[in-house]
This record gives C-alpha cells, sequence and structure tokens, in this order.
C-alpha cells in the first residue's frame, strides 16, 4: 500500500514539473532582442576611460599630470606624455613628476591643485584597453576627477591596436565635433 | 503508364518509399525547428529567429551547415563500420513507416504483419548505436553502445507486451485492421486500455533514446555518447534518424492508441498527422522538462514495473477477450 | 598507418603514471573525464579508472587555469592588487573582493564606517544568491534536465542588472576598497533590490515543482555520495558542503565579522551528507540570503560610504593576518605576510573548492559513472578558484 502511494506521488511530482513547463511555455518572452530592442540599463555601463574636459573649455582636459592614474593602475594601461613649458626636464626630475607627490592629492574629490603648480602640458594620454580590467582605480583616484567610464556599450574592433587609445586625440574630436553640434 | 505502373503492388510500394524518404527529410527539418521553438518557448526564449522569417530557415541553415562540413574519420577507428553505422540507422526508419496507415487509402503497403514489420526492423537502431560506438574507436562512444544495448534490449520487452495486448484486441497485426476497429473517440484504444498506453509510451521514449531516458548519448557524461566523433553529416543521419523514430514510435502510437486518422470533418490524414504531432509535443516536453535517470534506474523502472504490469495487462486482456467472446 | 600512429597515443603524464589498483580484477578502462568535459565546467580533469560503469578509482589533476594569483599579489601593491580577487571565484566574486579587503583593513587597523558595512552585506548577500542560482542551474544541467538553468539565468540576470549599478561589472566585480566600498548605492537600488527580493520568493516555489520535487532527480541524489563528517574533518571540507553532513558551522556565525552579529539567519544543515542534503542546504541558504538582505535594507545607516580618514598610501606595518568570510562555496580566507613595503611579502589564498574538490576522488570510488557526476556537481566546485 504504502509503496502504491509512493509511486503515485512521484508520478504526481513529474505531472508537477510538466505542469510548471506548460504554464512557462505560455508566458511572454523576456528576451531583449538585441538589434531591434536596447537593454535598458546601459546608463551604468562602464566602458573604458576617458578624458574629463575642464568646464569652461572642452579642448582642455582637466589633468594635472599627476601621474597617480599610470602609477596606480594594476594592468599598467595608462601611460602620459607631456613637457614642461619653458625650462629642460631631467629624468630625475621627470620621474619625480611622475609620482607626483608634490601634486598629486589622492582622493581629495577633484581639489585642484594651485595653479602655479600646472607649468606641463599634456602631449598624448595613451590607454592601452586591451589590459584594462575596468576595476576603477584610475577614476576613482583621480585627484582631479579628470578621467571617467565612457559609455560606448557598442565598441568592438578586429585588432588589438583598435584598442589602443590616445585619450587626448579623443578629447579633442570630441569637443570639436561637440562645438560643431553646438554651431549647427 | 506510370499510373499503371503504381497500380502494381510493386509500383506501389516503390512509389511509397520514395514518398516517405521525401517526408521523412522533410520531417526532419520540421521537427528540428518545432523542437528548438518548442524548447525556446519552454525556456521564456524566442527560439531561432533570425534566418528566414521567424526563423522558419533556420533547420535548411543547419541542414546545409551539416552538408558542408569535413567528414572526419578518427584515428584508428574501423572506417567501414563508422560510416556504415548512420546508415544502418536511417534505411530500416523509411520500412518501418510502409505500413503505418496515414489515412484510410494512404498506406504504404498494406500488409498482415505489418505491426511485426515495424517492430523488427526498429530493433536494428540498436545494432547501428553499437557499431557507431565501436566503430569510432572513443571509450566514451563504447560506453554509449554499450548503454544502448542493454537499454534497446530491455525496452524491447514491455514494448511489445503492450502492443501484443492490443493486437489481441483487434484480433489482427494489421495496423489499417486496429485503426478501422476504433470509431468514435470512446472506442480508442487510449480509453480502452490506458495501461497499455501509458506502458507502451514510456517504453517507446527509451526506445527512441529520447530524455529523460537519453542514456546512450548523455551529454553531461558521456559528452554525445555513441556519436560524439560523428562530424558532418555523419551526424545529421543520426539526427534524422532520431527524429523519425519519434515520428514512427508516434505514428503507431496514433494508430494503436488514438485511433488513427478517426476523427470529424477533416480528411483522416490531418487527423492522423494532428495526433502524432501532438504526442510528439508531448515528448519534447519531458525532454525539456526533466533531468535524466541514471542507468541502472532505468532498467529497474523497465524490469520491475513495465514488464510486470505489462504482462499482467496482457493476461488481463486476453481473459476478456475469451469471456467476451 | 592508423596503428602506427595509434602507438604514439599513450596519453601524457598523467594517464601513463596513473596506474591501476593493483587489487583491480579484469580489463579496466582508463578515461579522461576533462579537462573539457561538459560537467567538468571548466577545465577540470579527472583521470578515472573504470571497470563497466562502476568507477574504481579517481584522480584530479589540476592546473590547467593556473594564474599565478598568490604570485601575483606579491609584486603588486596592495590596492593593486584588487582586480585580482574578483578573478579568483567570478561567481562569488564579492566574498574574495571582502577576504582580503577585510585582511588588509586588520593588517592596517582601518576602520569601516557602517553604511560601507551594510553595504557589503546586502551586495555580497545578493552575490551568493546568484552564485547558487548558477550552481542550482548547472548541478540540474549535469543530471540532465536543460530547463531549469534558464530559469536561474534569468533571475540571476536580475541580480547582475542590481549590482551593475552600484559596481558597473556584471560578473567580476572590484567593488569594495580598503575601508569601505566604491561606491554608495542609491534609492533605486534599493528599491529595485526590494523588488527583486519579492519577485524571487514568488520564483522559489516554482524552483521546488520543477525540480525539489521531482522523483527522477530524488533518485539522482538521494543517498548519492554520502559524505561522513569525519570525512569533511579529514579534508578541510566547508561551506554547504560540510553543512550537507549536518555541521552548522557557518563563518558568518562562528567567526563573526562586519555585521553578521547583528543580524538573525539561520544555518541550514542536512542529515545524510548526501548530495540532496547538499542540494536542499543551498536552497535554504538562499532563502537565508534574501533574509539577511531584508534586515540589513531596513538596518542601512546613513553616512559615508567609504572611510574619510584613510591613509594617503597603503604601506601596512610588519606583520601578518588572517580573514576569513564565508563564500558561496565554504570558507574563503586571505593570509597577508606584511613586511613593511608597499608590497605584500607573501599572499596566500585559502580557497574552499580546493578542499572540496579532494572529497571527490574519495565519494567517487566505487559508484557509477552518472553519480560520479552528480557528486562532483553536488560539490559545487569553481575551477578557477582551485587552480587560483
Ligand atoms: S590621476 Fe588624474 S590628474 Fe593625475 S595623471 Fe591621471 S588623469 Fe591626470
Ligand atoms: S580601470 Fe583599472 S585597469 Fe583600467 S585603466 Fe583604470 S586602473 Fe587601469
Amino acid at each position: 500500500m504504502k509503496t502504491i502511494g509512493q509511486t503515485i506521488k512521484s508520478l504526481w511530482s513529474l505531472i508537477v514539473g510538466l505542469k510548471i513547463t506548460t504554464v512557462e511555455f505560455c508566458k511572454p518572452q523576456i528576451t531583449v532582442h538585441f538589434p531591434r530592442k536596447e537593454v535598458t540599463n546601459l546608463g551604468s555601463y562602464r566602458g573604458h576611460i576617458d578624458l574629463v574636459p575642464l568646464a569652461n573649455d572642452p579642448q582642455t582636459p582637466r589633468c594635472i599630470m599627476c601621474g597617480y592614474c599610470a602609477d596606480t593602475c594594476p594592468s599598467g594601461c595608462i601611460s602620459l606624455k607631456f613637457h614642461m613649458v619653458g625650462e629642460e626636464v631631467n629624468p630625475e626630475q621627470r620621474r619625480r613628476l611622475l609620482l607626483g607627490l608634490d601634486v598629486a592629492v589622492p582622493r581629495s574629490g577633484g581639489k585642484t591643485p594651485p595653479p602655479d603648480k600646472i607649468e606641463r602640458v599634456l602631449d598624448g594620454f595613451h590607454l592601452n584597453y586591451n589590459y584594462c580590467s575596468l576595476c576603477g582605480l584610475c577614476v576613482q583616484g583621480c585627484p582631479v576627477g579628470s578621467l571617467a567610464f565612457s559609455r560606448d556599450s557598442y565598441l568592438v574592433g578586429r585588432a588589438r591596436q583598435d584598442f589602443e587609445f590616445d585619450l587626448l586625440a579623443r578629447l579633442k574630436s570630441r569637443a570639436g565635433t561637440n562645438s560643431g553640434k553646438a554651431a549647427a | 503508364m506510370i499510373i499503371e505502373l503504381l497500380a502494381t503492388p510493386l509500383g506501389h510500394t516503390v512509389a511509397a518509399l520514395v514518398a516517405i524518404l521525401a517526408f521523412l527529410g522533410l520531417n526532419g527539418l520540421v521537427m528540428v525547428y518545432m523542437e528548438r521553438k518548442v524548447c525556446g518557448f519552454i525556456q521564456l526564449r524566442p527560439g531561432p529567429f533570425e534566418v528566414g522569417p521567424r526563423g522558419l530557415l533556420q533547420p535548411v541553415a543547419d541542414a546545409l551547415k551539416l552538408v558542408g562540413k569535413q567528414l572526419v574519420t578518427p584515428l584508428g577507428a574501423d572506417a567501414l563500420l563508422f560510416w556504415l553505422a548512420p546508415f544502418i540507422s536511417f534505411a530500416p526508419v523509411a520500412i518501418c513507416f510502409l505500413p503505418i496507415p496515414f489515412g484510410p487509402i494512404a498506406t504504404g503497403m498494406e500488409m498482415n504483419l505489418g505491426l511485426l514489420l515495424i517492430l523488427a526492423f526498429s530493433g536494428l537502431n540498436a545494432l547501428s548505436l553499437v557499431l557507431a560506438g565501436w566503430g569510432s574507436n572513443n571509450k566514451y562512444g563504447l560506453l554509449g553502445a554499450a548503454r544502448a544495448v542493454a537499454q534497446s534490449v530491455a525496452y524491447e520487452v514491455p514494448l511489445l507486451l503492450s502492443v501484443l495486448a492490443i493486437a489481441f484486441q483487434a484480433g489482427s497485426l494489421n495496423l489499417s485492421t486496429i485503426v478501422e476497429g476504433q470509431k468514435g473517440i470512446l472506442s480508442w484504444n487510449l480509453f480502452v486500455q490506458p495501461l497499455a498506453f501509458v506502458i507502451y509510451f514510456i517504453s517507446a521514449t527509451a526506445e527512441t533514446n529520447r530524455a529523460p531516458f537519453d542514456l546512450p548519448e548523455a551529454e553531461s557524461e558521456l559528452t554525445a555518447g555513441f556519436h560524439t566523433e560523428y562530424s558532418g553529416m555523419g551526424f545529421g543521419i543520426f539526427f534524422l534518424a532520431e527524429y523519425s523514430y519519434m515520428i514512427v514510435v508516434c505514428a503507431v502510437a496514433t494508430a494503436l492508441f488514438l485511433g488513427g486518422y478517426d476523427g470529424p470533418f477533416a480528411p483522416g490524414i490531418w487527423w492522423f498527422l494532428a495526433k502524432v504531432f501532438f504526442l510528439v509535443l508531448i515528448l519534447m516536453f519531458f525532454r525539456w522538462t526533466f533531468p535524466r535517470v541514471r542507468f541502472d534506474q532505468l532498467l529497474n523502472i523497465c524490469w520491475k514495473w513495465l514488464i510486470p504490469l505489462g504482462l499482467a495487462n496482457l493476461v488481463a486482456t486476453a481473459l476478456v477477450m475469451k469471456l467476451v467472446k | 598507418m592508423p596503428h602506427d600512429a595509434m602507438s604514439k597515443l599513450v596519453g601524457d603524464y598523467y594517464t601513463t603514471h596513473f596506474t591501476p589498483d593493483p587489487t583491480s580484477e579484469g580489463d579496466t578502462l582508463i578515461l579522461n573525464l576533462g579537462p573539457q568535459h561538459p560537467s567538468t565546467h571548466g577545465v577540470l580533469r579527472v583521470v578515472v579508472e573504470m571497470d563497466g560503469e562502476y568507477i574504481r578509482r579517481s584522480e584530479p589533476v589540476l592546473g590547467y587555469i593556473h594564474r599565478m594569483h598568490e604570485k601575483m599579489g606579491e609584486v603588486k601593491t596592495y590596492l593593486q592588487y584588487l582586480p585580482n580577487m574578483g578573478r579568483v571565484d567570478y561567481l562569488h566574486a564579492l566574498a574574495w573582493n571582502w577576504a582580503y579587503v577585510g585582511a588588509v583593513e586588520k593588517l592596517m587597523g582601518i576602520k569601516v564606517p557602517p553604511r560601507a558595512e551594510y553595504i557589503r552585506t546586502i551586495t555580497c548577500e545578493l552575490n551568493r544568491i546568484s552564485s547558487h542560482l548558477l550552481w542550482w542551474g548547472a548541478y540540474i544541467l549535469d543530471l540532465g534536465g536543460i530547463t531549469p538553468i534558464f530559469y536561474a539565468f534569468a533571475d540571476r540576470e536580475r541580480i547582475m542588472d542590481i549590482l551593475q549599478r552600484v559596481t558597473g561589472a556584471r560578473l567580476t566585480y572590484c567593488y569594495y576598497r580598503f575601508g569601505g566600498v566604491s561606491a554608495d548605492i542609491d534609492d533605486d537600488f534599493i528599491k529595485e533590490t526590494r523588488e527583486f527580493l519579492q519577485h524571487f520568493k514568488t520564483r522559489l516555489p516554482i524552483y521546488h515543482g520543477l525540480v525539489t520535487g521531482n522523483v527522477i532527480l530524488r533518485g539522482r541524489c538521494e543517498d548519492i555520495g554520502v559524505l561522513p563528517v569525519e570525512m569533511c574533518r579529514r579534508y578541510g571540507a566547508t561551506g554547504p558542503v560540510l553543512r550537507g553532513s549536518g555541521v552548522a558551522y557557518d563563518t558568518r556565525r562562528f567567526e563573526p565579522y562586519s555585521v553578521y552579529d547583528q543580524l538573525e539567519f539561520d544555518v541550514p544543515v542536512g542529515k545524510n551528507g548526501d548530495a540532496m542534503d547538499r542540494y536542499d542546504v543551498r536552497m535554504a541558504e538562499m532563502v537565508q540570503s534574501v533574509r539577511i538582505i531584508e534586515q540589513a535594507l531596513d538596518a542601512l545607516p546613513a553616512g559615508p560610504h567609504v572611510s574619510p580618514d584613510l591613509p594617503e598610501r597603503f604601506i601596512p606595518e610588519k606583520g601578518e593576518v588572517y580573514f576569513a568570510v564565508e563564500g558561496a562555496r565554504g570558507k574563503i580566507g586571505v593570509y597577508i605576510l606584511s613586511d613593511g613595503t608597499a608590497k605584500p611579502y607573501r599572499l596566500k589564498l585559502r580557497s574552499p573548492s580546493f578542499s572540496n574538490l579532494h572529497v571527490f576522488a574519495e565519494l567517487a570510488q566505487g559508484t557509477l559513472l552518472a553519480d560520479a557526476i552528480s557528486i562532483m556537481g553536488s560539490l559545487d566546485l569553481v575551477i578557477p578558484e582551485i587552480d587560483r
């Protein structure tokens, strides 16, 4: 008697399973069909990092070339190129500047250092996105808030070189198109 | 001339075979599409969608892809057996279709022992699985083959028992006669012999190696079981054969239990196809709902439950038939 | 020709040195499960000696996804090592995050503001649910049921959406920072989390109906891989594997860190230690995680999400520290030896999967191949975590 009861119960469990799949069968699909629809949470998507321009000058990044990001990045993705205005720099000095001990105010939340310290001109801000782990250490550590994640979720490329960016050039071209748009 | 030729029994059979092969090819495409759509809907996704309108051409694309692939014979495989196996798997299916009464006149070949023919030829499938597993010189294949034999041998018995009960009742092994015996929904054997139907359906699932009894190809244990090493059309033919066997067992179930082409309004053949595909749909739901049983459990179900029940059912049927007559 | 080539196929070091059990009689088959086998979920390889369908002996072969995480710790600064933690166990990344930042905080005596502690608890438990969900789907997949993983992923997707809001990532989170978390949670996050919890409670009955009660599944799990407590001790198994055997050991309860001692939750345990018990424990743990998150959301205090007085550079004193948290797979431990420089002198990661895996060889002995797969699935192994 007991076995029969158990058998019926176990057979019933199969019916329960079938019932659930049948119910799900009739439910609307939850797939977001990509080219026709897009997911709604792209706002929090993190793309590669990008430079943030000064509020009053979209051509110039906020960056003060302290080198914090380049030093902190776990994968060594970031490299800066800049030159001093006016005087020649010897290698020894340059290293000190890169470490930025005298300038960088880590996690000061974008407090700008005194203007007399900005004697450098940014020539290039290279990002090797191939190795970036999107950890956010550079973005959160930048003393002047000069870095932000881009929102481009549809970035694709065919070669490694496609992911080596000059962020400064990107900033400039973006500013160009923006002002062009504004003019038009 | 052609009409005359068709009228001869041989001509009729040949024509039926050609029609069946065409049907099987088409059916493969339809079933692949159906299975993928059903599975998609169960899993809350749309299934194939991109190729053709609503993904209708997806199976065609799949078939073309399979045809275009390189055929690889694995190192150390027995090339003859290895390539013979898919054909041994597929060829009997066509013959199995011959005695099935799709409609009142749409029977490939009228024969008195139709049911027996189907059972005999579908048994050949196990042989092909063994050859495939053995010939491909692959340990997973071998394990799959061993499972296939044990499973087929075990499940042939309850299948026969349940079918025999119907044959007793109808007094014939001719499928058309059995169908003729069921007129009106209440005289369908499904209601006369529900136990036989359940046994038949479970055994049929096992015979066709469908989940939850898909042990010979259990992909989480044996990667792909007996067809691990097959590429391109070698795999494609196995695939086609599996789907064709599904149709065969469902068609036989329809003829035996669901009144065959019996139904109002529409011509019989549509009713027959509708019933067959309804059963196929149930098989698909099984596959996408249940986990796989273990090997010894599979045999346990067979020997401890299905065979005793089948025997009891058979004896009861025989007794009732005797008393009624 | 084919036979010539065959003679070269003798296998590699592990198969040739896997000597069959001397006591075994008759012909046995040496089979490589993995490194690319559908049910090893990653690149685990198990060499098994089979007698028909029965397993005589088995031996896991590790190292296919060794990424030198411990060595990397010695060449990176404390801060730079953070992203590594999300990649050790990508399924419960936040627990590893926590173990590491917790260890450094303990070493340097950094105080974490209460809001950050609660945020950590909420996100870590959400991550635990998503990890268990993935295990659930994958385990049923091992047992041949294909549909459940899609349902699990639909829910897991929502958790990932929620976590993406604050962490910016969907899988390999790098969210916790020394002294807090990298971004504060907002009202939308809280709202979405609450909605998800409500939704998840309606989903659980479906899961149980579809899978837990299913007679086929029970047949595949009950009395399979019975793991005695003594054996757990021997191998150092922790987490649901240990709790399934009836030991109520949970790091959150017995070495409470963060705010877990202020929250109410049960530690579910099993009775027999079979695969079904481990299954039940994990299913019950999801419910407990829901409870924890609800309490933490209610008690969420205001304040900063990261400690305001952090040192400029993270250079700890000389010393050593060990910090353990409860991950989805068991006790996660991080040991750091500092020599007073900017980089750790030695960093050791205790990965729970590593200990749990080694139970397998003994459990699988004498079982059917299908049972061995079921046992392996019930241990919930994450291969990258084993190899580290
Ligand atoms: S941390 Fe900020 S300011 Fe310093 S170099 Fe990088 S981007 Fe420039
Ligand atoms: S996000 Fe991390 S890995 Fe990427 S550039 Fe910034 S610091 Fe480097």
